[in-house]
């Protein structure tokens, strides 16, 4: 890893740090007394701070996971850099269209 | 107590390069013994082929570290009786690096990355210009003083799992030099040994697991140097220097 990838990774996990904790502590406020799915989603459409909450969550979750994952199997398969590129690149990229859809589809009226 | 007569079982790494297995010595004990005091014995006693690697014998050399019962140590300042595992005691060659023969290792991976962290002395001024006043009490002074007495062992080195998994990584004792270096006013440039150690291999594959810390017989702490290399080329890289 590298002093950009370096800053990258501890950058998001220092914005991923408040976001985990809303996220436990609005599902633990949102399951009290049984939980649906147009309960949710009557919170959540049409809201720009919940599209905003995870929007940011979804992009941070993205970048940190892609980063640990190219760690992890540099050490673990000691592949050449550029496999290791390719597959931060691709599991990023992956991770953001899957949640930007998944953060679309529960705010997006 | 224990007396003249009794034994314990010694197991020895024998062989070179990556071929080997363990031989068992029968070694007596003694009131007072250090692990080194053990290898000399079975070299003397029992096979004159066993090869190792020792010179001071008081800890200062750095020379002497091996793999006691998988724990990367000087074997000199390490008392049996503190390490003995019923009768058993292994020992091996310091991991992480090449094995030659026995229980000495290729140390030139070690040296080759302290000299490839920025480990050498670039002076700020020639021989005939005005040596800078350094105070022991300035913070760089101090900081680096914090650091300064690593004497080379590669204890930490075979105690880094990181050094196990990534070849390129340059290791806590390498780390730890440049890290002087840098508190060293000194230092002719000490903003190109920031850049070094934020290359490739360099500080920010540390994960702070603290090994090096744990196992160094001097009780220096390589993982707050690395920490410290780190703060310092994120600082240099936001400046945009």
């Amino acid at each position: 890893m590298d002093l950009r990838l370096y800053i990258a990774q501890r950058l998001s996990a220092i914005v991923m740090i408040p976001l985990v904790f809303g996220h436990i502590g609005v599902m633990i406020y949102a399951i009290q007394g049984g939980l649906s799915a147009d309960e949710i989603l009557s919170r959540t459409q049409g809201s720009i701070f919940w599209f905003l909450f995870y929007g940011l969550f979804v992009v941070a979750v993205s970048v940190h996971g892609a980063i640990g994952l190219r760690t992890i199997i540099s050490e673990v398969l000691k592949l050449r850099e550029i496999f290791l590129d390719l597959i931060m690149w691709s599991f990023g990229l992956v991770s953001i269209f899957l949640g930007a859809r998944a953060v679309s589809a529960v705010t997006w009226i | 107590m224990a007396t003249e007569t009794d034994k314990m079982i010694v197991k020895v790494w024998r062989g070179e390069k990556n071929s080997g297995a363990y031989e068992t010595f029968s070694v007596p004990k003694k009131e007072n013994q250090t692990v080194l005091d053990v290898v000399t014995w079975i070299q003397q006693n029992l096979d004159p082929n066993l090869s190792y690697r020792f010179a001071c014998r008081v800890g200062m050399c750095g020379s002497c570290a091996m793999m006691v019962n998988n724990t990367p140590r000087w074997t000199c300042r390490t008392h049996v009786k503190k390490v003995l595992r019923g009768d058993m005691l292994e020992i091996a060659p310091l991991r992480n690096l090449p094995p030659i023969k026995d229980l000495v290792v290729d140390m030139d991976p070690f040296f080759d990355k302290w000299v490839a962290a920025g480990g050498h002395h670039a002076p700020s001024a020639s021989r005939y210009d005005q040596m800078p006043q350094i105070q022991s009490t300035e913070p760089e002074r101090a900081e680096a003083n914090k650091a300064i007495e690593c004497i080379n062992c590669a204890v930490c080195y075979a105690a880094c799992d990181t050094v196990t998994h990534n070849e390129n990584y340059l290791g806590p004792a390498a780390l730890q030099r440049a890290w002087t270096l840098v508190n060293d006013q000194k230092v002719k440039d000490r903003g190109a040994i920031l850049d070094t150690i934020s290359a490739k291999g360099g500080c920010h594959n540390c994960h702070s697991q603290g090994s090096c810390t744990l196992h160094c017989p001097n009780g220096l702490d390589p993982m707050r140097s690395i920490a410290g290399l780190k703060a310092e080329s994120i600082k240099r890289s936001l400046k945009g220097n």
